[in-house]
C-alpha cells in the first residue's frame, strides 16, 4: 500500500485511460465514503486512486429536453440544494437525502452510491423507479443502459474495470406525476436501510393510476424492480384495495437474507408496509404537482 | 516512499505539507500539521467527532484524504473564535453547560455554525437532524440542542 | 480509620448556582489535550495483534519476521511480562484479580475472545507497525467457544478455565464450571411469603450486551527512561489504580511510575481498566523510546469491556391491596474471559427500592467467551431492575393499582433495614415517587398506540480513598489539586465552588486541577458517583485546615490569641467580644505577607470518605408504537432523583440527561451481535446503534434534595442512578401502549414486531 499512486484528470477521456493502464488494479475516487473505509480495513489495496471530481460533466446538473443530467460526481448536498430538481423528482431527493450523515452528504455521490453496488444503497430504488439511465464512457465509447442493469450483486457491477459512470438522465415527468422514496431503519438517521422502498407513479386527469415503477432495496442481492407491485396499481385510482394488493406484492418479492439488520421475516413482512407508504407519498404528491 | 506536496489554507492561512496516497485530511490536520482540536472517534464517518468543513462543505475529515485538500480552504475548531472572542456558539455552550467531556464539542460546534449560516432560524427538529452526524454520550443532546437554538436567536438578533 | 462528615444546613452563596466550567473554553477551542493529542519527539507507535478466534489455545507465536522487518523497534508477546499469581484488588466498583490481569492484557495460554492481545509491536510509522502484524505467526488450536450466558452454565458447555470451580456452592463441585461464582442474599421466609400472596407473578427476562460507548478510544503515551522510570499519559478514571496495576503487571516500584492523567473523552466505568498502558511501558522498555498507542473504534469494541448480557429471573408475590410479601430473583451475569462481572452489586440493587420482609436474590458469575466485562454506570443495577421494575408493573396493573401508589406501598424509607445487611439512612426514594406523581407528565392525554411507563432505580454510591491539596497563591487566589479524575462531570468545577464556599471568595479565583500521580496520596478511581462526593469531602477539609492555618497565622500578625480570630466571607476578623479588636484581613492580605510570616497557607486532606448516601430516581416516559414495523419512539421523557444537594445544577441535569440516554440506547438498539463463529459482527458505530440527536426528544428533568446527613453539603452523587430505570420504564410503557410485556433486550424492532404477530397468532387461536 505504500505506492499507491493518487491522479486528478480533468476528461473523461484520461481518467478511462488511468483505468484501463491499471489493469483492474485501480479505484475511481468520487466521494470516498465507501472507498475510504474499505481501503482502512484492509478489504482493497488499489495501486492507482482516479479522482474524477475535477471533471465537469460530473459535477454538474443540467436540465435536458425536459428532464435532468446529473453527474455522477455530484454529492448529494448539492442535488438535494437544487431545488428545480428536488422539486421535480422529490422521491429521488428523498434517497439521496438519507444517505448517512450531513458529513457523508457532504462528499457521498449519486454515481457512487450506484457503483458501490450495496443491496442496500438508498439513491438506488427511486432512481430506478423513476426510468433514469446511466451514461457510461469507456474505452470504446459511450453507451447508456438503464440503472438497474448496473449492480449485479452485493459489491458488484455490470462495469469493466475501466468504465465510469458519468451522468444519470432522469426523464421529463409527465402531469400528474410524483414519486417517494421510504425505508425503515431502527434510528432516525445513520443507519444503513433495512428495507426501502422507491415508488414513482402517473395519474391520468380522473386521477387513475396510467404508470407505475416500484423498485425495493435492502431485500434482495441488489435492488429489484417488482412489476408486479406495479402492475397491480395501473388502471386503479390507487385505494386502500390497491395499496393493500401492492404491499402483498412487494413482500411476495424479496429474497432476503438474516444479517446484523434485520432477519428474513422482518424484511418480507416491513417491505409491504414501507412500500405501501411510499406509494401513499407518491400518490400525495402526484395530486397535487398538478 | 513518494509523498504528495500540497498547499492548502486552514482557518485562513496558508499552509504546505508532504503526505501519502493514503493519509486522510483527518491524520493530516493532526499529525502533520499539529492542529489536534479536530478528533478521530471512529474513522469510519459514523460519529462526526472529526468534522471540519472544506470549502464551506460539512466534512468528515477521516473520510477526505490529504491529497485532496490541494487548493482547497479548511476551517476546524482553532479557527471559529476571532481573536479572543469566541462565537456565540462557543458561548452558549459554555452558559448552557452544553458539554461534558467535550471530545464530541469541536465536531458538533463546527456542524451547528454551518447550519445557522444555511438556516438562521432552525426549529429543534432541524437542529436534531442536522447534527445527527455527530454522536455525544455524555450529553444526551439536550443541552447541546438548546444552546444552538440560544445561539441561533442571539445570531439573528433577537 | 475512615472519615465521615455531618451534613450543615446554612445559606450558600456559590454552592447551587451555576458557574462556567474551569475546563469549558479549552474544550469549545479545541485546545483540550485528550490523551492521542500528546506526541513526544522520537515516539513510536505501538499496535496490537489480536485474536480472530473466541476460543482457541496457543501453539506457539514466531515474531522473527516482524522483528526482522525495518522500521520496526520492539515487539512483545507473554515472554515479556512475568505470570501473576491469584491476587485481589478493589478496582472501582469491581474486584480484579491480578492473575487475570495479565492475562487480559496479553493472552498466556488460550485466547479467549475476538479481540484478545497475543503480541505487540512498536515502529516508527503506524503503517509499518500494521505490516508487522501480518508477520507474526500464531499456531492456534481453534476451541469450541460460548456466549451466551446460559449455554454457559450448563455442565456440557465449552469450559474456559479448566481450573475453575464454582465458589459460593457447598459442597466444592467435583467438576470445573464457566460459574465462577454464586452467592446468594436472602431474608425472612419466602416459602411463606408467597403463601401469603394473592398475586404471583413469574417472569425470565434477558439483556444483551452493550458497550459504555465513549467516543474517546482509549489511548496512552509511555516513555521509559534507562534509569527504570515510566512516565505515562492516559485516558483513565483513575490514575492512581492504573499506577499500580501497571507497577504489578510490570514488576516496577510504584513510584517508578508518574502517571498523568489526560482529559478524558467519557468512560462511564470502561476506563477503569488497564489495556495498553503496560504493552506501551514495555515495549518503551524495549526499544528505549516513547511509544503511542490509540486504539481504533474497532479495537475499542472488540478488546475492552462492555456490561454483562444477562438473563434474569424474577418472581414476587403480593396481596391483592398491593403490599409485596416475597421477592425472588435469580441474576445470571455474563464475566466475559475472565470471573467478576458486577452480578454482586447488581444483586444489592435488585430489590433494594422495598422494603421486603421475604427476599432471596441468587446472582451467578459466568465465564463466557467475549471480553471481560468493565463497569458500566451503575453496574449491573439496571439489568436486575429491567426484570424487578417489569414485573411489580405487571402486578400494579393486573390489580389496578397506579403504578406510583403501588411502590409507595412497598417503598423503603429511612430506617428500612435492606436484605444485604445495612440500614438506610435519610433517603429520598418516597419524595421522587411524590414528585413524579404530581409532575404534568404523569397526567398528560396520550394519543393512538401511545402508552406511560414507570420504573424506578437506586444505587449505593461509594466514597473511599481521596486525597486533595490546596496552595494560596501569593496574590490570595487558590489553587486546588485534585486526585480524582473528572470524568467529564464537572466534579473539578464543583469542587472549586465547595472551596469557594468555604472559603468566602468568588469561585473564579479558586483554580482546580487534576494532579498527577506523584503530587497527591493515592486517590480511588472516579466511578460509584463517589467524585463530587468523596473529593468534596476532601476539597472541603483542605479549605477548613486552610483556614485554620489562616487563623494562627492572623493572630501571629495581629499579636491576638487566635481564639479571638474567626473567619468570615474571605476575611480575618475579631471575634464578637474580643479583649483586643484589630484590623480585619483579607485572604489577599495575608497571602501577601506569608512568605515572611511562616511561609504558604495551605491545606490537605487523605483520608477514607464514607457515608456517601444512597440515590434514588423515578422515571417516567411515554413511547408511541408502530405496530406494522415495531419502530418505538420516546415521546416524552421525564427524570426525577433525588442528588442530595446540588452543587452545580446544570451538571446535575447533564448527568441525568445523558444517564438516560444511555439507558434509552440500551433498551431500543444497542446489542454485540456475534456470529456462529463467535467473532463481534458490527464493532463499530454504524451497526452498533447509539441514539442519535434526532432519535431523543428534550430530557426534563426534576431535582430533588434530601440531604445526604453525612456530607457537609449533603451531597449524594448522582451520575449513575438515571441510567438504571429507562429499559423497564420503556417496556412498561410499550406493554400500555398495545398490551405486549417485552421481556427481552434491546427492544429492538424485529424484536417487537415479532412479538406483536406472536400475540395476534394467539389472540387469533382463541378468538
Amino acid at each position: 500500500m505504500s505506492e499507491m499512486r493518487y491522479e486528478a484528470p480533468e476528461t473523461l477521456a484520461a481518467a478511462v485511460a488511468l483505468l484501463s493502464g491499471a489493469k483492474g488494479r485501480a479505484r475511481v475516487l468520487a466521494g470516498g465514503t465507501d472507498l475510504l473505509i474499505q481501503m482502512r480495513a484492509g478489504r482493497i489495496e488499489p495501486e492507482l486512486l482516479v479522482d474524477i471530481k475535477g471533471i465537469p460533466e460530473m459535477t454538474s446538473i443540467v436540465a435536458e429536453n425536459g428532464g435532468y443530467r446529473v453527474g455522477a460526481a455530484v454529492t448529494c448536498m448539492e442535488l438535494v440544494e437544487h431545488s428545480a430538481f428536488a422539486q421535480a423528482w422529490p422521491g429521488v431527493t428523498d434517497g439521496v437525502k438519507l444517505i448517512g450523515s450531513i458529513q457523508v452528504k457532504g462528499r457521498a455521490t449519486v454515481g457512487g452510491n450506484l457503483c458501490n453496488a450495496s443491496p442496500a444503497a438508498d439513491s438506488v430504488p427511486a432512481m430506478m423507479a423513476a426510468g433514469a439511465v446511466v451514461r457510461i464512457v469507456g474505452p470504446d465509447g459511450t453507451r447508456e443502459a438503464p440503472v438497474e442493469d448496473i449492480p449485479t450483486g452485493p459489491g458488484k457491477t455490470s462495469l469493466a474495470r475501466n468504465e465510469i459512470v458519468a451522468s444519470f438522465l432522469l426523464p421529463p415527468r409527465p402531469r400528474h406525476s410524483g414519486d417517494a422514496y421510504l425505508r425503515f431503519t431502527p434510528r432516525t438517521e445513520m443507519d444503513i436501510a433495512v428495507v426501502g422502498a422507491g415508488v414513482n407513479l402517473s395519474l391520468d386527469d380522473r386521477g387513475i393510476c396510467t404508470r407505475a415503477r416500484i423498485a425495493l432495496c435492502a431485500v434482495a442481492e441488489r435492488a429489484v424492480l417488482v412489476p408486479d407491485a406495479a402492475a397491480v396499481l395501473i388502471g386503479t385510482p390507487v385505494d386502500g384495495a390497491a395499496l393493500d394488493r401492492l404491499a402483498a406484492a412487494a413482500s411476495a418479492a424479496c429474497r432476503p437474507i438474516d444479517d446484523k439488520r434485520g432477519t428474513k421475516a422482518f424484511r418480507i413482512q416491513v417491505a409491504g408496509v414501507i412500500a405501501r407508504r411510499a406509494a401513499e407519498i407518491a400518490l400525495h404528491r402526484a395530486r397535487r404537482l398538478s | 516512499m513518494a509523498r504528495h506536496h500540497v498547499t492548502a489554507t486552514v482557518n485562513g492561512d496558508p499552509v504546505e505539507f508532504l503526505c501519502e496516497t493514503q493519509q486522510t485530511l483527518l491524520e493530516v490536520l493532526r499529525d502533520e500539521l499539529r492542529l489536534t482540536g479536530t478528533k478521530e472517534g471512529c474513522g469510519t464517518g459514523d460519529c462526526g467527532a472529526c468534522t471540519v468543513t472544506v470549502d464551506g462543505r460539512l466534512v468528515c475529515s477521516c473520510l477526505v484524504l490529504g491529497v485532496e485538500a490541494r487548493g482547497k480552504s479548511i476551517q476546524t475548531i482553532e479557527g471559529m473564535q476571532t481573536g479572543k472572542e469566541l462565537h456565540p456558539l462557543q458561548r452558549k455552550f459554555l452558559e448552557h453547560a452544553a458539554l461534558q467531556c467535550g471530545i464530541c464539542t469541536p465536531g458538533i460546534l463546527i456542524a451547528a455554525r454551518s447550519l445557522l449560516e444555511r438556516n438562521p432560524d432552525p426549529t429543534e427538529e432541524e437542529v436534531r437532524y442536522w447534527l445527527a452526524g455527530n454522536l455525544c454520550r455524555c450529553t444526551g443532546y439536550h443541552k447541546v440542542v438548546e444552546a444552538v437554538l440560544d445561539a441561533a436567536r442571539e445570531l439573528r438578533g433577537g | 480509620m475512615s472519615t465521615m462528615m455531618k451534613y450543615e444546613q446554612k445559606a450558600l452563596k456559590v454552592v447551587g448556582t451555576r458557574p462556567l466550567r474551569p475546563d469549558g473554553v479549552d474544550k469549545v477551542t479545541g485546545r483540550a489535550r485528550y490523551a492521542a493529542d500528546y506526541n513526544l519527539p522520537g515516539q513510536l507507535i505501538g499496535k496490537v495483534l489480536r485474536s480472530p478466534h473466541a476460543h482457541a489455545r496457543i501453539k506457539s507465536i514466531d515474531t522473527s519476521a516482524a522483528e526482522a522487518l525495518p522500521g520496526v523497534k520492539a515487539v512483545v508477546t507473554r515472554e515479556d511480562f512475568p505470570d501473576l499469581p491469584v491476587e485481589y484488588a478493589a478496582s472501582g466498583e469491581l474486584t480484579i484479580n491480578f492473575h487475570d490481569v495479565t492475562r487480559n492484557m496479553m493472552a498466556r495460554e488460550k485466547v479467549f475472545y475476538d479481540g484478545h492481545p497475543v503480541a505487540a509491536v512498536a515502529a516508527i510509522s503506524g503503517s509499518i507497525a500494521s505490516k508487522a502484524l501480518k508477520l507474526i505467526k500464531v499456531d492456534y488450536e481453534v476451541l469450541p467457544h460460548v456466549i451466551d450466558v446460559v449455554e454457559a452454565m450448563r455442565p456440557d458447555a465449552p469450559l474456559l478455565h479448566e481450573e475453575q470451580y464454582t465458589e459460593g456452592v457447598t459442597p466444592k463441585p467435583d467438576r470445573p464450571s464457566n460459574v465462577a461464582k454464586r452467592m446468594v442474599f436472602a431474608r425472612g421466609d419466602l416459602e411463606a411469603g408467597f403463601k401469603q400472596a394473592d398475586l404471583i407473578v413469574e417472569r425470565e427476562f434477558n439483556t444483551k450486551p452493550v458497550h459504555q460507548g465513549y467516543i474517546e478510544p482509549q489511548a496512552c503515551l509511555a516513555s521509559y527512561t534507562e534509569d527504570g522510570q515510566a512516565e505515562l499519559w492516559t485516558a483513565t478514571q483513575g490514575h492512581f489504580v492504573f499506577r499500580a496495576q501497571c507497577a504489578k503487571v510490570l514488576q516496577m516500584d510504584v513510584s517508578k511510575i508518574r502517571v498523568t492523567p489526560t482529559e478524558i473523552g467519557g468512560g462511564f466505568g470502561g476506563k477503569n481498566n488497564i489495556y495498553n498502558e503496560p504493552l506501551a511501558i514495555a515495549l518503551s522498555r524495549k526499544s528505549h523510546r516513547p511509544v503511542k498507542m490509540v486504539m481504533t473504534r474497532e479495537e475499542v469494541f472488540r478488546a475492552t469491556g462492555p456490561t454483562s448480557g444477562a438473563n434474569v429471573k424474577v418472581k414476587m408475590g403480593c396481596t391483592r391491596d398491593g403490599r409485596i410479601t416475597a421477592a425472588d430473583a435469580e441474576l445470571n451475569f455474563q464475566a466475559g474471559a475472565f470471573p467478576g462481572s458486577s452480578v454482586a452489586m447488581a444483586s444489592m440493587c435488585t430489590f433494594t427500592r422495598y422494603d421486603l420482609a421475604n427476599v432471596r436474590v441468587v446472582g451467578n458469575d459466568v465465564t463466557v467467551n467475549r471480553p471481560k466485562v468493565a463497569a458500566y454506570r451503575a453496574p449491573g443495577a439496571p439489568i436486575a431492575v429491567f426484570g424487578v421494575e417489569s414485573v411489580i408493573d405487571e402486578m400494579a396493573k393486573r390489580l389496578g393499582i397506579d403504578p406510583i401508589e403501588f411502590r409507595l406501598k412497598n417503598a423503603a424509607r429511612e430506617g428500612t433495614r435492606t436484605y444485604y445487611g445495612p440500614t438506610l439512612g435519610t433517603i429520598g426514594y418516597v419524595e421522587t415517587l411524590e414528585r413524579a406523581k404530581a409532575h404534568p407528565n404523569y397526567s398528560a392525554p396520550l394519543g393512538p398506540n401511545q402508552g406511560r411507563g414507570v420504573a424506578t432505580g437506586f444505587w449505593f454510591n461509594i466514597g473511599n480513598e481521596t486525597s486533595a491539596a490546596l496552595n494560596v497563591n501569593e496574590d490570595g487566589t487558590v489553587t486546588l489539586v485534585l486526585g480524582t479524575v473528572d470524568v467529564a462531570g464537572g466534579s473539578r468545577a464543583s469542587m472549586a465552588m465547595m472551596v469557594a464556599e468555604e472559603l468566602g471568595i468568588d469561585v473564579d479565583k479558586v483554580r482546580p486541577i487534576i494532579g498527577d500521580t506523584s503530587s497527591l496520596g493515592f486517590n480511588f478511581i472516579t466511578a460509584g458517583s463517589r467524585g463530587t462526593f468523596a473529593s468534596g469531602m476532601a476539597s472541603v477539609l483542605t479549605a477548613r485546615q486552610a483556614i485554620e492555618k489562616l487563623r494562627q497565622r492572623v493572630a501571629r500578625i495581629r499579636e491576638v490569641p487566635v481564639d479571638d480570630v474567626v473567619w468570615k466571607d474571605g476575611w480575618a476578623r475579631p471575634a464578637d467580644g474580643c479583649v483586643k479588636p484589630f484590623a480585619p484581613m483579607s485572604l489577599a492580605e495575608i497571602a501577601k505577607v506569608a512568605g515572611k510570616t511562616g511561609g504558604t497557607i495551605a491545606g490537605h486532606a487523605e483520608i477514607n470518605a464514607q457515608g456517601a448516601g444512597p440515590g434514588f430516581g423515578t422515571h417516567i416516559v411515554d413511547v408511541e408504537v408502530d405496530r406494522l414495523t415495531g419502530l418505538i419512539k420516546i415521546v416524552r421523557y421525564t427524570v426525577v432523583q433525588d442528588v442530595g444537594k446540588a452543587i452545580h445544577p446544570a451538571y446535575v441535569e447533564g448527568q441525568l440527561q445523558g444517564g438516560t440516554v444511555q439507558g434509552i440506547g440500551w433498551a431500543l438498539n444497542e446489542e454485540y451481535v456475534y456470529g456462529a463463529d463467535g467473532v463481534l459482527q458490527n464493532p463499530g458505530f454504524l451497526d452498533y446503534r447509539v441514539p442519535v440527536a434526532s432519535d431523543m426528544p428534550f430530557i426534563d428533568t426534576v431535582i430533588v434534595e434530601v440531604p445526604n446527613p453525612n456530607h457537609p453539603y449533603g451531597v449524594r452523587g448522582c451520575g449513575e442512578v438515571p441510567i438504571i430505570s429507562p429499559m423497564a420504564a420503556i417496556a412498561n410503557a410499550v406493554e400500555s401502549a398495545i398490551g405486549i410485556r417485552l421481556c427481552e433486550q434491546p427492544m429492538s424492532p424485529p424484536r417487537v414486531l415479532e412479538a406483536i404477530e406472536a400475540d395476534k397468532a394467539r389472540s387469533g387461536a382463541r378468538a
